[in-house]
């Protein structure tokens, strides 16, 4: 049976990955995409959590986390899709201007 | 434990290849198996609920909202020269700075695990089922609950208030 530092391990290097892909990619969708594997790490320790210390509590704060997930998911891509309108591009280099 | 390793490994390498991808559209196929590893897992934990909601909700709806957008955009690559020629991840200056950012939080989260005292494998679990959790998201978490129903209205309006394409010819004449 796999222990509960197992699990964390697992999840710190899935939130690592996340991170590193924020700082290191240039394009918006796959920078959102890196931080869903971020917050799946989180979940992914509640989980983990909620199961050593054997209550429902986990299960519970990942559906929040889920949904919180979604609305920004909606929202970061309608700002995406705006900002493509404006520029053509996916490069966040290309959005310096704060107003155009 | 072999399924354990099995599918922690099927999601680092499948994360590692979402950020590794030059087009989208990869991207979030992988990052889909990703969550398919990581449903497993739940498994694993005796999370059922979490399981589902994982494939259902994440895979389902919100990865199907990701590739909606990279197939809308119709802008599959960072296709400029310079892209072309040097892949993402190796590019100098900066973006290292990042990888090392990345590679130390990983270095110090597993120092700081494998520092604390060994956890030993999980005890029997109480029964924990869907209806237990239902119950106590409408009974502890109400109000909580409530107000994510809140947020995701302010989401969705904000959604579409941002996404809407401009029908009048704005004030600075832009369309």
């Amino acid at each position: 049976m796999p222990s509960l530092n197992d699990y964390l391990v697992l999840s710190a290097l899935l939130f690592a990955i996340g991170a590193g892909g924020v700082f290191m990619r240039r394009n918006l969708i796959t920078i959102l995409l890196s931080i869903e594997i971020m917050l799946n790490a989180v979940n992914l320790t509640f989980v983990a959590f909620g199961r050593a210390l054997g209550t429902a509590d986990g299960q519970i704060i990942v559906f929040f986390v889920m949904t919180v997930a979604a609305a920004e998911a909606a929202v970061g891509l309608a700002i995406v899709i705006a900002l493509f309108r404006h520029r053509e591009s996916l490069n966040p280099d290309t959005f310096k201007a704060l107003k155009w | 434990m072999t399924l354990f390793y099995l599918f922690a490994a099927l999601a680092v390498v499948s994360s590692l290849l979402v950020i590794a991808q030059r087009n989208p559209i990869y991207s979030v196929l992988l990052l889909i198996a990703s969550f398919g590893a990581l449903s497993g897992l739940y498994v694993l934990l005796e999370a059922p609920f979490a399981a589902v909601i994982q494939i259902i909700v994440y895979a389902g709806a919100i990865m199907v909202l990701f590739l909606f957008v990279v197939m809308l955009l119709n802008a599959p690559q960072e296709d400029t020269e310079y892209d072309v020629r040097v892949h993402p991840l190796m590019r100098p200056g900066p973006l290292k700075f990042g990888a090392a950012l990345a590679v130390l939080l990983a270095v110090e989260l597993v120092w700081a695990l494998s520092s604390a005292p060994p956890a030993s494998a999980f005890g029997p679990l109480p029964e924990i089922t869907v209806t237990t959790i239902g119950r106590t998201l409408f009974t502890t978490y109400a109000f909580p609950f409530e107000v994510t129903s809140l947020l995701i209205l302010v989401a969705m309006v904000g959604a579409v208030l941002m996404a809407r394409r401009e029908e009048h010819s704005g004030e600075r004449g832009k369309r």
